[in-house]
């Protein structure tokens, strides 16, 4: 099928865009459109007005600040992917990419879009779950700043208001030689996971745990961290019991269910997933310490 | 009728202007209006990969894409990776590996394939099989389109050396 009719427009500053999601009744931001061109293909969303964002220079930069990088909400993922600042200072995040959709939509496909659009199995929310990732969030009335654990209301459903466009997030970096592991169950590579997880470690000079930060997708509406988890571990010294034993707290997640999995089958992959990131980041961590 | 803009673009080489419905994807406006009719459209939800194209050289989904935003883009198709008479040297690999049976996905591979080849000369084929996992084919399982890659980057790799 073919969208509906709609109303095109094309604003080229972030204040030009929320001028115009203030006016405009029904209207929808499009990034990349590799999940809303798709829906309006399909006719499930038929919106009045279309605010192309694709040509708002300032929503397109990677920037290093601190110890920390702004990611503009339109920076696409291939380009996230290939920037240097990216790859020496957030490795979570190339992994991650890797495994989202195809070399054709990170072509498209933006980084804000994604967590936009919100869908349970992304990898990006859990990426920047992970991250302690704060979103930057802007409308007519001014900005705003939210940490990603209050970025999912719902299914599908980020605490954005209608008249509010992302214009931006910012990831706290970890310190250079940190482990770190993205890891999912897709029955094809591309395809949507059934359940992943992002994990972040660094160790001390006697080898335990120093810090560590573990993110779920695709077991519930938004991005689940497992900070209870994470507290358990610090000052652990590691091995595979220790993270046999803590992956078991996943099984407390609340498991969505659909045709593609069950709630328990989705339950058991958290665990085990949950194990082997934790795995491989202590792996990487133990190679990476000075 | 809906609205709609005036948009000027470059596909395959030449300038090419024209008043588009901003609602028409890009692969309508390839086909319907500038007739290039090589590029296919499937799944119409980024799924199927007969639609891609290269939008200023990186692949993207034509379906997943309005014309209107490819205003002032450079966009390449199938049509505009042959020579002006026969076959580049990737399509003459597909005639020689079997790379195609009933060629729906061929025009989407070939664009995938050029932007992948270009990036990554001399790949795995793990390489080749994930660069094609947006593509799908369901008459060759893959075997010849694999081969094809191989071949390919074989044979460029004998001219560089």
């Amino acid at each position: 099928m073919k969208p509906a009719p709609f109303s095109y427009h094309r604003p080229e500053s972030i204040a030009e865009a929320v001028a115009m999601m203030a006016d405009l009744d029904d209207a929808k931001i499009l990034a990349g459109g590799q999940s809303l061109m798709a829906m309006m293909n399909f006719r499930y969303l038929a919106p009045d007005h279309i605010v192309d964002i694709n040509r708002i220079p300032e929503l397109t930069e990677i920037r290093e600040e601190g110890n920390t990088i702004r990611f503009g909400a339109m920076v696409r993922q291939r380009d996230a992917a290939d920037s240097p600042i990216v790859q020496a200072r957030c490795p979570l995040l190339i992994e991650a990419l890797s495994l989202v959709g195809h070399m054709q939509t990170r072509n498209r496909g933006t980084v804000g879009g994604s967590l936009s659009h919100l869908d349970p199995s992304a990898e990006m929310p859990a990426v920047f779950s992970a991250l302690d990732a704060v979103l930057h969030v802007s409308s007519a009335c001014g900005e705003r700043e939210i940490p990603i654990g209050e970025w999912a209301l719902g299914f599908m459903m980020p605490n954005l208001e209608p008249d509010e466009l992302l214009i931006g997030i910012t990831a706290l970096c970890w310190p250079v030689g940190h482990g770190y592991a993205f890891l999912e169950m897709a029955r094809r590579h591309g395809d949507f996971a059934l359940a992943g997880a992002a994990a972040l470690m660094t160790l001390s000079g006697d080898g335990t745990i120093e810090r560590v930060a573990v993110a779920l997708t695709g077991v519930d509406t938004g991005p689940v961290r497992l900070e209870e988890m994470e507290a358990v571990l610090v000052g652990r010294k590691p091995d595979r019991a220790l993270f046999a034993d803590a992956a078991k707290a996943a099984e407390s997640v609340a498991g969505i269910e659909d045709v593609h999995a069950s709630r328990d089958y989705r339950r058991r992959l958290a665990v085990v997933y949950t194990r082997r990131a934790l795995t491989l980041a202590h792996e990487r961590a133990a190679q990476g310490r000075p | 009728m809906g609205e709609r803009r005036d948009i000027t673009l470059t596909v395959n080489g030449a300038s090419v202007s024209r008043d588009v419905e901003v609602r028409w994807t890009l692969v309508d406006f390839l086909r319907h209006e500038l007739e290039l009719t090589g590029t296919h459209v499937g799944c119409e939800h980024g799924v199927c990969g007969a639609c891609t194209v290269l939008i200023d050289g990186r692949s993207a989904r034509s379906c997943l894409m309005l014309a209107v935003q490819a205003d002032g883009h450079e966009v390449t198709t199938v049509e505009g990776l042959s020579p002006a008479e026969g076959l580049s040297p990737l399509q003459q690999a597909f005639v020689d590996n079997h790379g195609l049976q009933c060629g729906y996905c061929t025009p989407g591979i070939l664009c995938t394939l050029t932007e992948f080849l270009e990036t990554n000369p001399d790949p795995s084929e793990e390489e080749i099989r994930i660069a094609l996992s947006g593509n799908l084919c369901r008459c060759t399982g893959y075997q010849g389109i694999v081969d094809a890659a191989l071949a390919y980057a074989r044979s460029n790799k004998g001219s560089a050396e």
